[in-house]
């Protein structure tokens, strides 16, 4: 009989995220799959300036905390110099795609061998809940407090679709964190992003759609339905890219 | 006796850099430093090491993080906009204490300036750039082979010190072509061993490169404590400088880099004149070589400071000689360089007029 245990990655101890967020079941995803893979000690993460700055709390394996979006930058230096290494960013939207978009864009298109996990929450989780790079239409945020509109905000940038049309990207996922079997997903695709690096594709990237119920002002439970009713309407979960 | 041949001061910095072992360079193209990251393109790989354009300088100082942290010895170039964009990356480079190259071929500025020669970004360098207090380690040189020697010197120093040096040149350094003797690398100190890097866990620890410090609540006041101390021992050890004529000198000219070498000749000609002038050249910028200017204050009676800037490395002549004695100021901003006849005639009219400032004015 298979047990529930702390995977070996997982560093024992309570994180500082709130109830109902997302990044605490993404950080155990990952920690699963790097087990999984039996490639701990040949890992090298690094952490995004976001609330997941202190992640090398609970993930144990050689990790680099990065300026805001230079995350893809610090991954290639990291990755060039080590090419046999494990690297992966793991990165909030702001930091992605917003500051870092240009890193974002170029890493891909040099078809940089990293993974990159992506936590699309719509929102500034960190700053406390201003409007994010894929804050959708309508949606308030403490910048938009009439709601995001198309004209001088505009509208949501979708990654995954962005960044399909270049050649150096192997594998892009959206998938969720908000149910059961979107869980599953989530685990499923970090794994075969993790895959891609290893048989030395290039670059992966999974954006996992994650709760923030603290900046949506929602219960966890409501935030949950945010994410199943509203966000997957606009940002459709899928494989979008799998070369 | 290595081999001579002509090299640029960008390419000759940049073969220097391979020679002392430097494995990975990120770079993005800006006038007057090109050559170097068109240099290491070819000769990096060739050398087993790995040449990225970045996408900006942004990225190509955080790539150098990354690099940095992976234990590799790495370098970035770049000219004075171009290292403007680099500062927030520097300073986490500085707070991390990893170990890097960073050289600046400054143009005039400020803004998109032009690409002419400068000293303008002195301040800048010598006194934090990005924010915090951290300090990077400068190097000014004016010779093609002063550049080569001392950018072996700086990837040492950078690992010795576990801190960013950053090499200070100029377009006109850069830009100049001349015989240089390829001299092979030799470690100048016994280097610790990276017991940072990150090369994955096995058979250790993990490892965590931050900068974020929150806890305890004084951990970040204790980091600064420890990183000045490490600055102050950085003091006491480091102190380049060429000293010419000055044991005898009434009149002391001071200056750096290109401006120095162009007083050299200043020093010369107003020597054939029977004027006693004499030159101190820092060739650290930081630590700035202080003990020259103090003992010089006891001797000459002004010193003129000559500098490719509106006034910036004066300011630490004026606190190294503790203003004993007058100091002159002849320098102008925005990519102007004096010539030698220019400062010899300053150092005549100070000889004629001991008492009166001979500060240009034009
Ligand atoms: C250069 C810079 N600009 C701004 C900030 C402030 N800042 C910290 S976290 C953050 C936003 C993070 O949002 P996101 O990337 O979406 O991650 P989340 O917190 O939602 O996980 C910002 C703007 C910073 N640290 N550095
Ligand atoms: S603010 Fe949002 S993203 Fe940040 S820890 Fe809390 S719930 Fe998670």
């Amino acid at each position: 009989m298979a047990t529930f245990t702390r995977p070996r990655t997982l560093k024992e101890t309570i994180t500082h995220y709130c109830p109902g967020c997302g990044h605490g079941i993404v950080h155990r995803l990952l920690a699963e799959v790097i087990d999984e893979l039996g490639i701990r000690e040949k890992t090298i993460g690094t952490a995004p300036v976001g609330c997941a700055v202190m992640m090398y709390d609970y993930i144990d394996c050689d990790m680099i905390e990065c300026a805001h979006g230079r995350a893809p930058a610090a991954a290639t230096g990291l990755k060039r110099v080590h090419p046999d290494k494990i690297v992966f960013t793991y990165q909030g939207d702001g930091d992605l795609a917003a500051i870092g978009t240009a890193e974002t864009i170029h890493t891909a298109n040099r078809g940089e061998n990293i993974t990159v996990i992506f936590i699309n929450n719509v929102i500034y989780g960190m700053t406390g809940g201003q409007m994010a790079p894929t804050t959708m239409l309508g949606q308030r945020t403490t910048t938009t407090p009439e709601g995001r509109g198309m004209h001088g905000e505009g509208g949501p940038i979708h990654v995954c679709e962005l960044l399909r049309s270049l050649e150096g990207v192997c594998y892009l996922e959206r998938t969720a964190v908000s149910s059961p079997s979107d869980v599953l997903a989530t685990r499923r695709a970090i794994r075969k992003a993790f895959e891609c690096q290893i048989a030395g594709k290039g670059f992966s990237l999974v954006e996992v759609l994650s709760m923030c119920p603290t900046d949506w002002k929602l219960s966890p439970d409501k935030a949950v339905k945010f994410v199943n009713h509203e966000m997957k309407t606009v940002f459709p979960v899928g494989v979008y890219k799998d070369k | 006796m290595g081999q001579k041949v002509l090299l640029k001061g960008n390419e000759a910095m940049a073969e220097a850099a391979v020679q002392a072992g430097c494995r990975f360079f990120a770079g993005y193209p800006i006038t007057p430093q090109n050559e170097v990251p068109e240099y290491l393109s070819w000769r990096l790989p060739q050398a087993g090491g790995v040449f990225v354009q970045a996408e900006s300088e942004v990225a190509a100082i955080n790539m150098v993080f990354g690099a940095a942290a992976g234990g590799a010895r790495c370098m970035t170039s770049s000219s004075s906009p171009g290292i403007s964009l680099k500062q927030e990356g520097i300073s986490y480079i500085a707070a991390a204490e990893l170990p890097c190259v960073i050289a600046n071929m400054q143009r005039g500025g400020p803004g998109l300036g032009n690409i002419r020669a400068s000293q303008g970004d002195y301040f800048q360098a010598v006194k934090g750039g990005g924010h915090g207090d951290y300090r990077l380690i400068v190097l000014g040189p004016a010779y093609v082979q002063e550049l080569y020697d001392l950018t072996m010197h700086a990837f040492d120093w950078a690992d010795l010190y576990r801190n960013p040096v950053m090499i200070l040149g100029d377009g006109i350094l850069g830009q100049i072509a001349e015989p240089l003797d390829i001299r092979p690398y030799r470690p100048i100190a016994e280097l610790p061993a990276k017991d940072f890097a990150l090369t994955g866990c096995a058979g250790r620890a993990s490892r965590v490169v931050k900068t974020l410090i929150l806890q305890p609540a004084d951990g970040l006041v204790h980091h600064n404590e420890y990183l000045q101390q490490k600055y102050r021992r950085i003091e006491e050890e480091l102190s380049l400088y060429e000293e010419y004529e000055t044991e005898d000198a009434e009149i002391l000219i001071a200056a750096y880099g290109m401006s120095g070498r162009i007083a050299k000749g200043a020093v010369r000609r107003a020597r054939q004149k029977g004027i006693k002038a004499g030159l101190i050249r820092p060739i650290t910028l930081w630590p700035f070589p202080k003990e020259p200017f103090r003992r010089a204050a006891e001797r000459v009676s002004r010193i003129l400071v000559v500098e490719m800037s509106s006034g910036q490395f004066v300011e630490d002549v004026q606190l190294a000689s503790e203003c004993r004695v007058p100091v002159e100021f002849f320098g102008k901003g925005g990519g102007w360089y004096p010539l030698d006849t220019e400062i010899l005639e300053i150092v005549e009219s100070m000889q004629a007029n001991p008492s009166v400032w001979a500060t240009r004015k034009d």
